[in-house]
């Protein structure tokens, strides 16, 4: 992205809150991003985290849930949060698409798929419907559906799951969108099909020149689409930076936690899995200071009471993170852990005190917070 | 599809056997007095009760009188004969048939006028006063007893008691092919207050089933797609949300065309179920087995024409 084009989307300081009976829950919590033309930013989080409302509020569809949205979402310049229903619904499925995780659930049972493409097509666009079938079976050969003129009277629940998934990219390139943003696409799918939808997302961002957010909680699945990711905690960004150095230097210690959860084929068989101890916080009550203090294994008591704001990486355009630890505490850290130390002699060797976390840190105290959350 | 129909209707004709056995046991086995007796009227003698015994085939053996029963009903829609007035059973039944029809069709036609828009409303808006108001009234309709909204409907609106003589009352109904204007008129009451308690549950039903279908995935789809909120709801939501109302449907059409006994009493109309209330006032047997059976084939047809339905309605469930 050349710094004088401004970037396709510009999120700043986006806060979405949900009013409860339990108290607001705080599901997005002052986020910023950008992604440009033809880029894919990879969003990656624990369910809970805000990856799914941030996404759904760019296109307005928190709207009906009640949320209460402030901060910026400059589409191609113009600020959507401030768009009427009516104006944000004519971008919707036009310039901004969107795809979600389950795709049998998101496509309608009793439509067949070339009804809901057809629709899709004419919501925007003033094609006679035989037109806009000729291009739902383009649209479903694009995506590489096999025999396309059949399954375009085919309903949803007779095909696979790497079909209905397919379909649901089809109808979401129906208007050609600038940019797709892309819901946990492939984790109700089964892994070789994870792969054909991925190469697929990325096959088709080259040849449509779409940008991509891919919202995930894999950061697997984004280490090979994504050109920038960032990630996600407790509805912030806690670092952000080239897809790259993310897997090279990461400097958060939720990311580390992300990072060796990810079983790989040329890691030691020997070496276990480290899971990131503890829950994710309520967004009702959230811990004081860092957010993620309670789960960080590095934490000082003063971590409790600031409140880190992302801020740059010196010497690293492009990253930043939002942690307390000095910058060469975090630097020797990461390097012992990657020498296959635990989080105890690693942050000893970097001469940093370890605290205790409690497996159950700060559990989830109200159930409207979970169901909120559910839908992330 | 065609053999899914046909083994419905199969399922349907065994079920309607069973009912022909168990009523011809209910009311040839176990009578609660005896027929002939019934029959003989009062100070009948003991010869004038063996003949009329023998004349309705009593003395018969018991499988030579299931034998007839069933083959008179199957073979000439024959379902006896009145202890009272003589008449045909399947006369008197054609005879009142058209009410319970006028009745029947048009509650819920006005049924589907008032409870699906209703429920569709409340819905989207839900927990507005509209709703609340809504779901309140629809709770006094439903718990009410028909008989009860029939009589404070003939209290207020009646055209010859009522306090605002706006429809006519009971005892009004005219047929049909008599005077279609005055057969619309004399319906208008006994339709509203059928009406009421059964929109009122669709309009629940409706509203609860929409409600959960407007949180699916497909709908945030349907949205994220840019279609009009309209079509969202009416194209996406009402279509996923409507088939409980299809089983209500048949279910009601079928029992209300078996005789709405308590309104047809209400309003003074002939039908079916004013059939049926006379016969068992007077233990007419052959009229209550016979409006049992009619009750009987219209559940079953219905509940036939609800599963083709649900086959055309979804898909899913659609064989192939």
């Amino acid at each position: 992205m050349s710094p004088d084009t401004p970037p396709l989307l510009e999120v700043e300081d986006l806060r979405v809150e949900f009013p409860t009976e339990d108290g607001i829950v705080h599901a997005v919590d002052g986020i910023s991003y950008a992604v440009g033309r033809g880029q894919t930013l990879g969003i990656v989080g624990e369910s809970g985290s805000g990856k799914t409302v941030s996404s759904l509020t760019t296109i307005g569809l928190t709207r009906t849930q009640g949320a209460r949205v402030s901060g910026q979402i400059r589409f191609e310049g113009r600020d959507l949060v401030g768009l009427s229903d009516d104006e944000l619904r004519g971008i919707r499925g036009n310039d901004i698409a969107m795809i979600f995780q389950d795709p049998l659930s998101a496509l309608h049972p009793f439509y067949r798929v070339g009804t809901q493409l057809v629709e899709a097509i004419r919501a925007h666009r003033d094609v006679p419907r035989k037109a806009a079938r000729a291009e739902a079976v383009e649209l479903l050969e694009l995506v590489g559906m096999p025999d396309p003129k059949r399954r375009v009277d085919g309903y949803p629940h007779e095909f696979s799951g790497g079909m209905r998934q397919r379909a649901m990219i089809a109808m979401a390139l129906a208007n050609q969108p600038k940019l797709l943003i892309a819901d946990e696409p492939t984790t109700a799918l089964d892994v070789t099909v994870q792969a054909q939808i991925l190469a697929l997302l990325a096959r088709l961002q080259r040849e449509l020149e779409m940008a991509i957010i891919i919202i995930t909680h894999d950061l697997g699945v984004v280490a090979e689409v994504a050109d920038h990711i960032a990630v996600m905690y407790a509805g912030r960004i806690v670092e952000s930076a080239p897809t790259t150095e993310i897997f090279r230097a990461p400097e958060h210690p939720y990311t580390w936690g992300l990072l060796r959860s990810i079983p790989s084929l040329d890691r030691d068989r020997e070496e276990d899995l480290v899971p990131v101890s503890g829950r994710p916080p309520s967004l009702i009550h959230r811990p004081s200071g860092c957010h993620f203090h309670p789960r960080c294994p590095y934490s000082q008591p003063e971590h409790a009471r600031i409140d880190p704001q992302i801020a740059p990486v010196p010497g690293r355009p492009g990253h930043g993170v939002a942690c307390l630890l000095a910058a060469s505490a975090r630097e020797r850290i990461w390097s012992e852990l990657r020498r296959g130390r635990d989080a105890e002699d690693a942050a000893a060797a970097a001469g940093v005190k370890t605290s205790e976390v409690s497996s159950d840190a700060e559990p989830i105290t109200a159930t409207a917070a979970a169901a909120k959350e559910s839908e992330s | 599809m065609l053999t899914f129909i046909i083994r419905r209707i199969l399922w349907g004709i065994l079920a309607m056997a069973i009912v022909i056995a168990i009523t011809f046991l209910l009311f040839y086995l176990l009578p609660s007095a005896n027929p002939a007796v019934l029959r003989g009227g009062r100070n009948a003698s003991p010869a004038t009760i063996a003949y009329i015994s023998a004349e309705l085939g009593l003395d018969k053996p018991i499988y030579t009188q299931f034998w007839d029963y069933v083959k008179n009903i199957v073979l000439h829609f024959d379902l006896g004969y009145s202890y009272y007035s003589s008449a045909s059973v399947t006369g008197l039944i054609a005879d009142r048939l058209p009410a319970t029809i006028s009745l029947a069709g048009g509650a819920i036609v006005v049924t589907l006028l008032a409870g699906i828009p209703v429920g569709i409303v409340s819905a989207i808006k839900r927990r507005t006063f509209f709703d609340r108001a809504a779901m309140g009234t629809a709770l006094v309709f439903v718990s009410a007893p028909i008989y009860w909204l029939g009589l404070i409907a003939l209290y207020l609106f009646a055209a010859d008691i009522g306090r605002f003589r706006v429809f006519d009352g009971s005892g009004s109904y005219v047929a049909l092919s008599t005077d279609p204007g005055r057969w619309f008129g004399s319906l208008i009451l006994p339709w509203i207050v059928l009406a009421a308690t059964l929109a009122a549950v669709y309009a629940r039903v409706l509203r609860g089933s929409l409600i959960d279908v407007m949180g699916e995935d497909y709908i945030r789809t349907a949205r994220a797609k840019g279609l009009r909120e309209r079509r969202v709801i009416m194209r996406h939501g009402v279509r996923s949300a409507i088939t409980p109302i299809v089983t209500l449907i048949g279910l009601d059409v079928g029992s209300l065309l078996g005789g709405a006994v308590l309104t047809e009493s209400v309003f003074d109309i002939p039908g079916i179920g004013r059939l049926n209330y006379d016969a068992i006032a007077h233990s007419d047997f052959p009229i209550v087995q016979g409006t049992v059976l009619l009750a009987a084939l219209f559940i079953i047809a219905a509940n036939i024409v609800v599963d083709i339905a649900y086959a055309y309605l979804d898909p899913r469930v659609r064989p192939s």
